[in-house]
């Protein structure tokens, strides 16, 4: 791959699928601790996961914005059995939070104890570094 | 315009490591089809083959099936949407003949997912979900249907029993279904044993025995046009209704976590197509690739109202002899999920029910049948309605 490729979006996730997209700063945002999704300026739609391209009026002109303050527990599952490349961190639970005006899917932090974790709860997106160096989000209690 | 009939139908067992390549596969769901139709090659004109590629090393399979089984020169034409891949395939034979390209088009679905290992077909299948924004945190299909059961149970009290006794209703007919690749009984008491095998966890809130199998099959169904139907066929099935939709690929971009709209959507088209409700349905085939999942289409296509699914398993409503049977051939729980061909065996199991020909699953006398198909965690969502 020539050297001005960016793909930085192989670092999301235990095993990222995806090396290059329009919103690789998605990578560069989580390395500053944040989680950021895109707003159309033309048009002012939200998106979380971030998009480069409005469905809504084909703009293609984003801005960042930063996933702040807490969003309530949809709902989660606890995993005994992981795809392959996922082995190392079972178990682990994904679970999906609702802002308002967008949702994040994402996993659960490991050190939420389980007796503690209930449907509705406020919960908040915080950027994690995996064992192998690799970046993803997980939720905490707000 | 003229209606629009399903001629023939067929299936393999579906088993575990089917001892051959995927176009004798092919061959031996076509096989089984044609002996049904009792028609010749010749009087098919086209062609649809569907699976879910990423288990084959053959590229583009649609070309080597079709020559295979006989039916060049005529077209074919590959389709895919996951595990809906042959009732899809069924709305474009449909739409075919509906509209006089093709009077006799045959759809043949198949998967060998013995090809890959169970852990690659997981990572294989979660793929089918978002693979930018989700799988990078470890998603699986039983985990994204297990985020809907929590939701359900947290919303309307559902139990994890009560999504054990549509395990224990499949298994009752998978016991009798020659077809099936699980046909040993499951008693309820096997979900409270933690040394059953059945209990095992795999994602909260759903076990083992929540669970579809993989397996290898294939099916068909040979779809044809009025004229012809009368000419060639003593007992056609008609099309009465047919209805799809899609939706959000990934979790953050839906609202309803408590069922599909998928289903919702395309049942609410096939119910209006065939101008009837869900009352009139006397018998049905729903996707149930989980054990929720066939909870959820209870109340996606109206044989119970939200978060009332429950009381029908309960009240054993959905069994045979039920005021709405559903999955009396033992479901995808007892048959196996070869994916692409999946589809059509829901397809099949309806078109038996209708002539009468269902043996020990056979239930009395209906005349309106439902097929409910859905491709990955309800991001496409098939709904035909049959009838004599």
């Amino acid at each position: 791959m020539p050297k001005d490729i960016d793909d930085r979006f192989k670092k999301f996730g235990t095993v990222s699928f995806t090396q290059i997209t329009k919103v690789n700063d998605f990578i560069k945002y989580l390395e500053e601790g944040k989680v950021e999704g895109t707003k159309c300026k033309k048009c002012g739609q939200i998106f979380f996961p971030p998009r480069a391209d409005c469905f809504s009026c084909f703009s293609s002109d984003m801005e960042w914005f930063e996933v702040t303050g807490a969003g309530k527990l949809v709902t989660y599952s606890k995993l005994q059995y992981g795809p392959v490349g996922f082995e190392g961190d079972l178990p682990y639970s994904i679970a999906l939070l609702d802002y308002g005006k967008y949702k994040v899917f994402g996993r659960l932090a490991n050190d939420v104890p389980e007796n503690e974790i209930n449907i509705g709860m406020a919960m908040k997106a915080v950027v994690n570094k995996l064992p192998n160096g690799q970046l993803n989000y997980v939720f905490k209690k707000a | 315009m003229g209606k629009v009939a399903i001629i023939g139908v067929g299936q393999t067992a579906f088993v575990r490591g089917y001892p051959g390549s995927i176009r004798e596969l092919a061959f031996d769901g076509f096989k089984d089809c044609m002996q049904d139709a009792k028609i010749s090659v010749k009087d098919i004109d086209a062609s649809i083959i569907c699976s879910a590629p990423e288990y084959d090393k053959q590229r583009s399979p649609a070309g080597v099936i079709a020559e295979y089984l006989g039916l060049t020169p005529g077209p074919t034409f590959y389709v895919e949407t996951l595990c809906s891949s042959s009732s899809t395939g069924l709305k474009l034979a449909y739409s075919l003949v509906k509209s006089g390209l093709h009077d006799v088009v045959a759809v043949i679905g198949f998967q060998k997912m013995s090809e890959i290992t169970s852990a690659e077909s997981q990572e294989s299948m979660g793929r089918g979900a978002d693979i930018q924004w989700e799988s990078p945190f470890g998603t699986m299909m039983p985990a994204y249907y297990a985020m809907h059961a929590k939701a359900h149970m947290q919303k309307y009290g559902t139990t994890p029993e009560d999504l054990a006794l549509i395990r224990v209703k499949a298994a009752t007919y998978g016991q009798i279904n020659e077809k099936a690749v699980y046909r040993k009984a499951v008693a309820l008491e096997m979900f409270s044993d933690p040394e059953n095998q059945m209990a095992g966890p795999v994602a909260t809130p759903l076990r083992v025995g929540d669970c579809c199998a993989n397996a290898d099959g294939a099916s068909c169904v040979i779809v044809a046009s009025e004229e012809k139907a009368k000419v060639l066929c003593k007992k056609p099935v008609w099309i009465l209704g047919i209805g799809s939709a899609s939706t959000a690929v990934n979790m953050a971009g839906r609202d309803l976590f408590t069922g599909l709209t998928v289903a919702q959507e395309a049942g609410a088209q096939a119910y209006k197509m065939a101008g009837i409700t869900a009352k009139d349905i006397d018998v049905a085939e729903v996707h149930d690739c989980f054990t929720i999942a066939e909870m959820l289409a209870y109340e996606a296509l109206g044989f119970a109202k939200p978060g009332e699914g429950r009381d029908l398993i309960r009240s054993k409503e959905t069994y045979k002899e039920g005021r709405i049977p559903v999955n009396v051939d033992g479901g995808l729980l007892s048959k196996g999920h070869p994916i692409g061909a999946t589809g059509g065996s829901q397809i099949r199991t309806i078109v038996l029910q209708l002539r009468g020909e269902a043996g020990g699953m056979q239930v009395k006398n209906p005349e309106i049948g439902l097929v409910h198909n859905i491709g990955g965690v309800g991001l496409y969502g098939n709904v035909t309605i049959l009838g004599r």
